[in-house]
């Protein structure tokens, strides 16, 4: 296992236009229902074949604390994964 | 011997040229810096200007925090030396922590470009001395990403410590928390503004010649701490 996702998104209390702007578009395209749309950010890290799992997750958190998101306005999570996930 | 004032050049940097020609103008010496050298060549203040720094990838001013030159800004600007942030200048130095919140994308998800009115709010840091508080000055604004927001304890500690450096006045352009356009540090020495004094310095080319005592100050202050 050597991938790390990372899941950026904005803090629940920041507005996000972005996602406004697609939750208004929903009805021009027929969808109904949807009430709410927020828009984050996915990064994946690879990690050197063999990177010990908990240094990945220490290594990944440090990065994502420091780099990857603003803690001032978003949250993000950490996971392991040995799967490419889908995409499309 | 006028003061030197430097101005980074990051990659996507537009307008340290702008910037350069305000200091000139002021009546200092404009000293270009450059992102991937942390020599400060014995400047007395520093200009981040602003522009498109690395792109604007992840976060506007996110990758250009960790240049080699923001890591001696950092401490320098700690020790009192008086360093300004324009436009994306402002966005570095929110993410390098020399201010406090963070500058989000405008709330009515357009690009903003026009002259703004503002209120000079606290006219005695190291950038704002040349006016006189409550001042109003009309300044170009030009962003995408200009709205500023912190937490509810955070904007009523700037309001509270007189660290709101200028305000929107005649409409709010990107949808700021409390209408702010410009705040400083505890001390007085860190200034950031996402409206373009630099380019309002010659009737010719900008809506004013307001900008200038943006630029003027920082020499009151140099004059000021170096006697």
């Amino acid at each position: 296992m050597t991938r790390v996702v990372v899941d950026v998104m904005l803090k629940p209390e920041i507005l996000d236009p972005q996602g406004e702007a697609v939750v208004n578009a929903l009805p021009r395209l027929g969808a109904s229902g949807v009430s709410s749309v927020r828009i984050g950010k996915r990064i994946e890290l690879e990690f050197a074949e063999g990177t010990d799992e908990s240094a990945m997750q220490e290594q990944a958190t440090n990065i994502a604390d420091k780099l990857l998101a603003n803690p001032v306005i978003e949250d993000f999570t950490i996971r392991l994964t040995d799967q490419v996930e889908p995409t499309g | 011997m006028s003061p030197r004032i430097g101005v980074v050049t990051f990659p996507g940097s537009l307008d340290d040229v702008d910037a350069m020609r305000a200091v000139r103008l002021a009546g200092a010496t404009p000293v270009p810096l450059w992102h991937d050298d942390s020599a400060l060549r014995g400047v007395n203040a520093v200009i981040l200007p602003g522009g498109f720094s690395y792109g604007d990838y992840l976060r506007c001013g996110a990758i250009a925090r960790f240049s080699a030159v923001m890591e001696t800004i950092v401490d320098a600007a700690r020790g009192g030396l008086p360093v300004l942030g324009i436009c994306n200048g402002f966005q570095i130095l929110c993410e390098s922590h020399l201010l406090p919140g963070a500058l989000t994308r405008n709330q009515q998800l357009h690009f903003r470009n026009r002259d703004q009115g503002l209120e000079i709010a606290n006219a005695e840091t190291a950038w704002t001395s040349s006016f006189n508080s409550g001042d109003r000055i009309v300044v170009p604004v030009k962003n995408g990403e200009g709205c500023f927001v912190a937490d509810e304890k955070t904007l009523d500690e700037l309001e509270s410590e007189n660290r709101v450096v200028a305000r929107y006045v005649d409409g709010n352009p990107n949808g700021s928390q409390r209408d702010i356009a410009g705040i400083t540090n505890a001390a007085g020495n860190v200034v950031g503004m996402m409206p373009h004094p630099e380019h309002a310095v010659e009737q010719l080319t900008g809506p004013s010649v307001d900008g200038l005592g943006i630029f003027t100050s920082v020499l009151t202050y140099l004059g000021a701490t170096t006697t």
